[in-house]
């Protein structure tokens, strides 16, 4: 006890840690099926639909039949490597969130005034790069390790794009260091503040339009998304480097790769989109009615679907989803919460927008052939984020922008 | 006894379990792996000094670049495991007189150095001069034509590379 008593530190941390972990986690097992409800939807399908109302507990039972099934091991597979692979990949994935600011407001946890940020690093976005470096392993050692060509093959090719397109993720962003003159990720969103004309935000995304192109590009790439993903090329390699895997190791990759992509879109939010400001202006002061609003409109139209369309079992679930939201709505009101729900608001609206850009691409996007990736991303990607890192730093050097 | 030195610990330790394991692994993945796990330590063990860029960028160049073409390539060849020979007779007899003596040659130097009393003081390396900023004013100011000469290096290193690998074809 006396040890903890000397490293409050510790104790705000393992906490802010676990409460992180537990939204991360229900955020991955729900973007499955945000993912799979949209793309039905865009190709004029239901998507899931029988499992709960709308196919709401459709994550639960693939928890549970993920978990149920039979975990194979390929035989003269290299068993260590074969079971570390799907770890390596998840733990890379999910430590990266640590990294990420939240929103500004201090809140108290334990009487501890804190941040909403697990790790407040001076060098975040380093940090960040140096971790999502290491994810490489994950898909390389999988290919390895299963034994198998098509694993192999996979693997191979797969750690070949992620490296390729690695180099043009890290230079795109680049330019808005340049332009912020720092690399913590707090004081990168709080050097967007301000308007231009007293009602455009002054969002990174302005100046660096290009370089955010690139970068989501990219980060595509780099998670391994369609129309790249060539992980999932099925009719050239099974499954790619996790042909082999099955049960809930084959799930951890999953995992990996939906924590990936909502890591690159906070990412992104941070970096171009403003991270938590909000869109509007500080003087429009009943804008913080919002969260509060869009939550009692879900509830609203949640009542009405569930008292017309819903019957039994989902007619139960739903209401209680219901009344989720309009006791998350209520929660927005109380005059201790407002203030400090702002910046998590806006930061998980547009992070949630582009997650959605993600499945939309991946709903509407032919996969490229092998080449063409390696080509766009050598020979097109990577010269422009250069061109754009190279007129960013003539910018900066002749003085046309004012430093921070 | 505080967390610093708990981690200093449990890190070093890391490292050098890691250094042994790369020399005794057969499997040349598993050599690489212990490769990085040595590249990561380091990196933790930087992190406790205060030298936080020093530390990003040993894991991104080594753990993230280097380690990952090293990986590659053993993935490629598909490199078998290691053939063992009986111990040549001069590593026998010379080689581990030798390498006890540097141990005890090291850990003497270190005893009796400033380096080494700073470190029993407790007092870690200035951190003003680990900061990102003041390494690269330092980097960049001071030490501007050291640094492009090693640029300039290095690009001749890969230039000849590809040439070499051009000259086979």
């Amino acid at each position: 006890m006396e040890f903890i008593a000397q490293h409050p530190v510790l104790v705000v941390s393992l906490v802010k840690i676990v409460v992180l972990l537990f939204i991360l986690m229900t955020i991955l097992a729900y973007l499955s099926w945000f993912e799979r409800k949209i793309i039905a939807h865009i190709q004029s399908r239901w998507g899931p639909y029988y499992v709960g109302a709308h196919g709401l507990l459709q994550p639960l039972a693939d928890g549970v039949k993920f978990l149920f099934k039979e975990d194979l091991t390929p035989t003269a597979s290299d068993k260590f490597i074969y079971t570390l692979a799907p770890f390596l990949a998840l733990t890379l994935a999910m430590t990266t969130l640590a990294l990420i600011p939240f929103g500004p407001a201090t809140v108290s946890i334990f009487g501890h005034e804190t941040h909403l940020v697990v790790a407040n690093v001076d060098i975040g976005l380093l940090y960040l790069f140096a971790i999502t470096s290491i994810g490489v392993y994950g898909v390389a050692l999988a290919g390895w390790s299963s034994n198998s060509k098509y694993s192999l093959l996979g693997g191979l090719r797969s750690s070949a794009q992620m490296i390729s397109y690695e180099v043009s993720l890290t230079l795109s962003v680049v330019g808005v260091v340049l332009l912020a003159g720092t690399f913590n990720f707090s004081e990168l969103v709080m050097s967007q503040q301000g308007y231009y004309w007293h009602f455009i935000p002054r969002w990174r995304i302005g100046p660096q339009v290009i370089g955010f192109l690139c970068y989501f590009t990219a980060a595509i790439a780099e998670t391994n998304r369609a129309p790249f993903d060539l992980p999932e090329g099925e009719q050239e390699l099974v499954g790619g480097f996790h042909t082999e895997y099955s049960s809930f190791k084959f799930a951890m990759f999953f995992m990996a790769e939906y924590a990936n992509m909502v890591t690159v879109s906070c990412l992104a939010t941070i970096l171009f989109l403003g991270g938590w400001l909000s869109p509007f202006p500080e003087r429009w002061t009943f804008m913080q009615y919002l969260p509060a609003v869009s939550f009692l409109a879900l509830a609203a139209y949640l009542a009405y679907d569930t008292a017309v369309h819903m019957r039994g079992f989902a007619r139960i679930q739903l209401g209680v989803v219901t009344l989720l939201s309009a006791g998350l709505g209520a929660l927005c009101m109380l005059p201790g919460v407002m203030p400090v729900i702002q910046g998590p608001f806006w930061f998980t609206f547009k992070m949630g927008l582009l997650l959605f850009f993600y499945v939309w691409t991946r709903s509407t996007l032919p996969r490229l052939r092998y080449d063409q990736l390696m080509s766009f991303g050598w020979r097109l990607l990577l010269p422009v984020s250069l061109l754009n890192l190279v007129a960013t730093a003539g910018w900066f050097v002749w003085g046309w922008v004012k430093h921070g | 006894m505080s967390l610093e030195f708990i981690l200093f610990f449990v890190f070093a330790i890391v490292a050098v379990m890691g250094a042994l394991l790369l020399i005794v692994a057969r499997e040349p993945i598993h050599s690489a792996l212990s490769l990085i796990l040595v590249m990561v330590s380091l990196a933790a063990l930087y992190l406790l000094l205060g030298a936080e860029f020093i530390a990003a960028v040993q894991i991104i160049v080594y753990a993230g670049a280097i380690m990952v073409l090293f990986v590659f390539v053993i993935m490629l060849l598909n490199a078998g495991v290691e053939e063992r020979t009986n111990w040549s007779q001069i590593a026998k007899y010379a080689g581990l007189p030798l390498g006890i003596f540097l141990l005890f040659e090291l850990a003497h130097f270190l005893a009796h150095s400033r380096i080494g009393t700073t470190i029993a003081n407790g007092a870690g390396a200035p951190t003003t001069a680990a900061s990102t900023r003041a390494l690269s004013e330092m980097l960049f100011q001071k030490y501007l034509l050291p640094f492009e000469a090693t640029s300039i290096l290095i690009l001749i290193a890969i230039l000849g590379a590809l040439v070499l690998a051009k000259r086979g074809e």
